[in-house]
């Protein structure tokens, strides 16, 4: 025994330290439960395990990319392209038709690269070291970032090449709501899942905050951003002459936003959606509130774009939602504002008790003061007798709103849904038959099946197309459409079918307004399939005289 | 005129007045394996593999059957017949065509990875090799056997953990008996659906040792399934039949698990890429090792998999078949699966 080996001591030098620390395959085992588990339960399971299992590092990583806050892109999907096409050796045109197949760049690739070691061995680093390293030659010339991730690839198998891909291009969006994950690190913490979700809100980097750090469970920090429960309506199928005396109730309109709660404590703004997703950060429209209402303040509302009191299509909305960075442009186009319904807190003080009429007064009184475009209040509907609140409520397309909120004057503000105070009055969708004339395989979970599609209406003799839906048939009603879309094409023009015209449907939207940009001269909002008309033929469809009938007398300007 | 015609029947060798797998009555059908479109019902004589008759049997009725074992020729109209495992499910054959020195080689489906049941792939030389191409992309590569197997053991054993029984769908005839042997290696507590039992009682008459199963009725009281494997067709998923093996997971082995959206589309709880076809590395293997100078594609993605070969020097090309509608082959038809199966199943389990 002259010298010692090393081999047999594990863990002497660091980096044999390092690669004993879980790789990124505990992070991909995670996505997997993430990505195809359909039960909430499940996920909270999952995360709450990989929270015990991964080193520090990671968790941290992990809470960032699951809050919104993905590493930025490092390099751009034709570059890597390219280098998956060299490292696999095929040609560029069977790489697109194995995209076209699977519908997820990130997925495509992890499925194309060879396989360079022992599937079952993995000698991959963790997740931080990878999302690090990205941070550190995001700068650096082209052929160091292809050599990174080569080498990357070459020490991974198919699932971490996968979140790996995800991640470096930017396109991380998985099915967690922050609840879950905030009720999984409450699982892990001693700390409160208000609080947890108060912590991981708000600026913070991940590449120098430490998991201890964030999670301290030092609970005397109080939680000042915490919303109350919301309340919410039971849908109105009665006739509202049920209701009895107009003059017990308070009418508003029913917008169709975000439901928010608003919060100033300790000189602090909250804002909380009704999936109770704190979204201060999101709508920097309203960090003015902070300046502007009175401490201890709750009010509840809608969060909603509008210009002059009028409020902009939800699709507006939509655009701003998921983003971290916003532009200019998007703050012009959609100014994001909050119609504010009810007060729940005054003076630090809890309102929800206390008749709605009088929680309506006082909240009147801090909100027209301030006039500011940025805060609003929801107005109240005069109206006489039920019946003409009926006829009001046909206006509701024009008014941007989807009915009525009728609320009792004398209700508290209760917890959760609850039959008898509060109800919602909604009006009926527009409708309209089409027959399908073409389709296109779906994206990301439908991309094996031809699920999007464009319907036309009838115009003398011909077909004239209106509007693409996506939505609205059963698993099983798609795969019977898909079906007749492979035996029935007439044209491909690359991915797109032309369909023997024969399938109709019942097209439901919410709104119609003219449209340059579209051949039929309308542009529809929310359209979906809402029935499949099995009993119709393509001769009973509407026509486009019908369609601008519609926008005639339903349609808005925009 | 070539060996073996492309007609509106099906895959016609004129010299030997015989078809391959054909879609339409005839005289004379040979038939590589028993999946409904492959084998269809209404011709007058059948040719198969010894296996594959019992099968055809339960499936189409009495007919006019001749068998053959493996590797032994027949002369038909001077044209010389033999039959060679597809290695695909069980008593699949590649059936080769020889007539005047010029050998042909339908493959029907085929699998190259050896299954322990189906008898595994024998590659055979020929001039003319007619090939699928289900899976006929590179992003198909199978994980080897016993490692998915081991993930549907782990699968199960936690199901066990969690007092769940685990519902795995697969297709009656083929991947059910192929995961009944990885199954029977964690439990003995395994139930099938109606028609995976028809297929697997004519299996064991047949002298198939296959592991002991019950077949799920409506006199199975509850509790029985606590921990259970159950085995059931695609056509059962989701239906009310599956309620009385809550609390249950699904798990579903197929091909097309390989790609997450299509795990995720069918809203199942796990997915297991197993497949009874060749991945796009055993397709490639398989056609290099007939040496044959030409290739014809049938069913699958066969525009892309014959420009391939094409482009790497083995002429190809595409060829319009009626096979494909069934089984594993039909992506989209997953969930509605299997039109034959319903002439099998007891239909009463199904509405109860
Ligand atoms: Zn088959
Ligand atoms: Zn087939």
């Amino acid at each position: 025994m002259s010298e010692p080996s090393h081999d047999i001591i594990p863990g002497v030098d660091s980096a044999h330290a390092e690669i004993q620390e879980p790789g990124i395959g505990l992070f991909a085992d995670l996505v997997k439960v993430i990505g195809t588990s359909t039960k909430t339960n499940d996920k909270l399971e999952a995360l709450a395990n990989y929270f015990n299992t991964a080193p520090d590092k990671d968790k941290v990583w992990v809470i960032a990319i699951f809050s919104g806050r993905r590493p930025r892109r490092v390099v751009n999907s034709n570059q890597l392209i390219a280098w998956c096409i060299e490292m696999a050796n095929i040609p560029g045109w069977l790489f697109g038709e194995c995209y076209h197949t699977v519908g997820d760049l990130g997925e495509t690739i992890s499925l194309l690269l060879p396989e360079t070691h022992d599937p079952l061995t993995s000698t991959a680093k963790p997740l931080h070291y990878y999302i690090e390293h990205f941070i550190k030659i995001d700068k650096q010339e082209e052929a160091i970032r292809k050599q990174f991730i080569l080498d990357s690839w070459k020490e991974m198998n198919q699932s971490e090449r996968y979140v790996f891909n995800k991640l470096i291009t930017g396109s991380f969006r998985i099915g967690v709501s922050q609840k879950t994950m905030v009720n999984a690190l409450a699982r892990v913490t001693t700390l409160d899942a208000s609080v947890i979700a108060h912590r991981i809100s708000g600026n913070w980097d991940p590449s120098t905050v430490g998991f201890a750090e964030l999670l301290d469970d030092d609970v005397r920090i109080i939680d000042h951003s915490r919303p109350y429960p919301f309340y919410l309506a039971y849908a109105l199928d009665e006739a509202p002459e049920t209701l009895g005396d107009p003059n017990d109730w308070q009418v508003e309109w029913k917008w169709d936003g975000i439901r928010g709660q608003v919060i100033k404590r300790n000189n602090q703004l909250f804002v909380w959606s009704r999936g109770e997703e704190l979204m201060t950060d999101k709508f920097p429209e309203y960090h003015i509130l902070n300046n502007l209402l009175p401490e201890g303040t709750v009010i509840d509302g809608e969060i909603i774009p509008s210009v002059d009191e009028k409020p902009l299509p939800f699709a507006l909305l939509q655009t701003r939602i998921g983003r971290k960075n916003i532009t200019r442009k998007q703050l012009q186009d959609a100014p994001i504002t909050f119609f504010a319904y009810d007060l729940l807190e005054f003076e630090g003080e809890d309102w929800r008790n206390r008749p709605l009429s009088e929680r309506r007064t006082k909240l009147e009184e801090i909100v027209q003061p301030l006039n500011t475009p940025i805060l609003l209040l929801s107005p109240v509907v005069q109206f006489n007798t039920w019946t003409e609140l009926a006829e009001m409520r046909r206006s509701s397309r024009e008014q941007g709103a989807e009915g009525f909120m009728i609320k009792k004057k004398s209700s508290a503000y209760q917890v959760g849904r609850k039959v008898g105070d509060w109800w919602k009055w909604k009006i009926d969708p527009l409708v309209i038959d089409a027959v399908m004339i073409y389709a296109q395989k779906g994206s990301g979970r439908r991309s094996n099946l031809y699920t999007d599609y464009t319907f036309a209406v009838r115009d003398g003799d011909k077909l004239v197309s209106f509007t693409k839906a996506y939505s609205g048939l059963t698993d099983k009603e798609f795969a019977q459409v898909d079906a007749f879309v492979k035996r029935n094409s007439i044209e491909k023009f690359g991915p797109v079918r032309t369909v023997k015209p024969e399938l109709v449907f019942e097209i439901a939207f919410e709104g119609i307004a003219a449209s340059n940009r579209h051949k039929s001269g309308v542009a529809l909002r929310f359209p979906r399939m809402s029935k499949w008309r099995k009993d119709k033929k393509v001769e009973e469809i509407n026509t486009l005289d019908d369609l601008k009938k519609m926008l005639e007398v339903y349609g808005t300007k925009s | 005129m070539p060996l073996i015609d492309f007609t509106d029947k099906g895959l016609y060798c004129a010299p030997g007045n015989f078809y391959i797998d054909p879609w339409k009555s005839v005289d004379h059908a040979i038939i590589t394996h028993a999946h409904s479109d492959h084998a269809r019902w209404g011709s007058k004589n059948y040719l198969c593999h010894t296996d594959t008759k019992p099968i055809l049997q339960l499936r189409l009725g009495e007919n006019p059957y001749q068998t053959l074992p493996w590797g032994e020729p027949i002369v038909i109209n001077g044209v010389t017949v033999s039959l060679h495992p597809a290695g695909h499910i069980i008593g699949s054959s590649q059936i080769r065509v020889e007539y005047r020195g010029e050998v042909w080689v339908v493959s029907g489906d085929y699998k190259t990875e050896n299954d322990g049941i189906s008898s595994a792939f024998e590659p055979v030389p020929c001039h003319t090799f007619i090939t699928e191409s289900t899976f006929g992309l590179p992003i198909y590569r199978w994980k080897p056997q016993p490692e998915i197997y081991a993930d549907i053991q782990h699968w199960i054993r936690k199901n066990q953990a969690d007092d769940k029984a685990s519902v795995i769908i697969a297709y009656s005839l083929g991947k059910a008996q192929r995961v009944l042997q990885a199954i029977a290696e964690v439990t003995d507590k395994i139930f099938v659906h109606g028609a995976i039992w028809n297929t697997h009682e004519v299996l064991v008459q047949a002298g198939w040792k296959l592991p002991v199963v019950r077949r799920v009725t409506p006199e199975v009281p509850k509790e029985d399934y606590r921990g259970s494997v159950i085995i059931a067709p695609p056509s059962a998923d989701g239906t009310p039949w599956m309620k009385r093996f809550s609390p249950y997971s699904v798990g579903v082995c197929s091909g097309w698990m390989q790609v997450r959206g299509n795990a995720r589309r069918r809203n199942v709880d796990a997915g297991f890429p197993l497949s009874d076809h060749a991945d796009w590395y055993g397709l490639m293997d398989a056609i290099k090792a007939t040496g044959a100078q030409k290739v014809f594609v049938t069913h699958g993605f066969q525009a892309a998999f014959s420009r391939y070969l094409n482009e790497n020097g083995i002429e190809a090309a595409e060829v319009k078949t009626e096979y494909g509608n069934d089984e594993e082959d039909a992506p989209a038809n997953v969930k509605e699966g299997e039109p034959e199966e319903s002439a099998v199943e007891d239909i009463n389990e199904n509405v109860e």
